[in-house]
C-alpha cells in the first residue's frame, strides 16, 4: 500500500499512477475491514475503486495523456516538495508517536456488534439527518455544476 | 468469538505517510489530473484516522464522518475533472503551470 502510494506520485506512466491509486485505494478498504469498519469498507470500493478510478481513468482518456513513459509530469519543484513531505512526515510521526505511543485498539465482539451496517446506518438517520440532507444537495450541485463547466458550446 | 489487540500507532502512522506522499504529489506534480490523484490520497489518509479513531474510541460517529468524506470527494473529483478537461480544452494542455494567465 505505501509502495502503491509512492507509485501514484513517482510513476513516470500516467496510466500506471492511476492504476497504482487502486491498489492504495483497496489497501485502504482493507484496513477498514481489519477494523470491522464492514460498511465504509464495502462503500469504499463500490464508490471509489468502482466509479472514481474510472472517472480517472476517462479524465486520462479525454485530456489526450501520452499513455507511454515521460518525464515531464513534474515540474521543477521536486526537491522543495520532497523536502516538505519528508518534514511533514516527520513532524507527524512524532506527534502521533508521543501521544499515543502506547494505546490499542481492541477489537472484540462488543465493536464488531456497535459497529455493523445497521448501527451506522441509524447513526446516520438518526443523528446526521441535516448533514446527509446537505451532502445529497452538495451532490446534486456537483453533478448540475461539472455537466456546466464541461459543456462544450 | 473475536479478541484482538492491535496498536492504535500503526494506523495513523500509515496515514501521515499517505497524507505526506500526497502532499508531495499536490507540490511536485505537474498535470491536472495526477494532481487530482494526489488529492485522493491526502482524503483517503484521513479515512483511515477517522475509522482508526472510531473504532478506538468505540463511537461510530467517525465511520458516519469518513462516509460523508467518501461522498464530498466523490463530488469533488467530478468537479476537478470537469475543470482539468475545461483547462485542456482552453489550453491544449493538462499542465497547470501554464494556467498563468494572471501572472503580473
Amino acid at each position: 500500500m505505501a509502495g502503491g502510494a509512492i507509485g501514484v506520485v513517482r510513476s513516470p506512466n500516467i496510466v500506471h499512477a492511476a492504476l497504482f491509486l487502486i491498489v492504495v485505494l483497496v489497501g485502504a478498504a482493507a484496513q477498514y475491514i481489519v477494523l470491522l469498519a464492514e460498511f465504509v469498507g464495502i462503500t469504499q470500493f463500490f464508490i471509489y475503486i468502482g466509479a472514481i478510478a474510472v472517472l480517472f481513468l476517462f479524465g486520462i482518456m479525454l485530456t489526450r495523456a501520452p499513455m507511454g513513459s515521460r518525464t515531464d509530469f513534474d515540474n521543477d519543484q521536486r526537491w522543495p516538495a520532497a523536502i516538505v513531505a519528508v518534514f511533514l512526515a516527520g513532524v507527524l510521526v512524532a506527534l502521533v508517536v508521543d501521544a499515543f505511543g502506547n494505546d490499542k485498539i481492541r477489537l472484540d465482539d462488543q465493536l464488531l456488534e456497535t459497529s455493523r451496517t445497521g448501527p451506522v446506518g441509524d447513526s446516520i438517520f438518526r443523528n446526521f439527518v441535516i448533514p446527509f440532507e446537505v451532502v445529497s444537495m452538495l451532490l446534486l450541485a456537483a453533478l448540475v455544476g461539472a455537466v456546466v463547466i464541461a459543456r462544450r458550446d | 468469538m473475536l479478541a484482538a489487540d492491535v496498536a492504535l500507532n500503526q494506523y495513523l502512522i500509515l496515514s501521515a505517510f499517505l497524507f505526506c506522499t500526497g502532499v508531495y504529489g499536490v507540490l511536485a506534480r505537474r498535470n491536472g489530473v495526477l494532481v487530482l490523484l494526489s488529492v485522493e490520497l491526502m482524503l483517503n489518509a484521513v479515512n483511515i484516522n477517522l475509522v482508526a479513531f472510531s473504532a478506538f474510541t468505540r463511537n461510530i460517529s467517525g465511520q458516519v464522518f469518513a462516509l460523508f468524506v467518501i461522498t464530498i470527494a466523490a463530488a469533488e473529483v467530478g468537479v476537478g475533472l470537469a475543470i482539468v478537461l475545461l483547462i485542456y480544452r482552453n489550453l491544449r494542455s493538462p499542465d497547470l503551470d501554464r494556467v498563468d494567465q494572471l501572472k503580473g
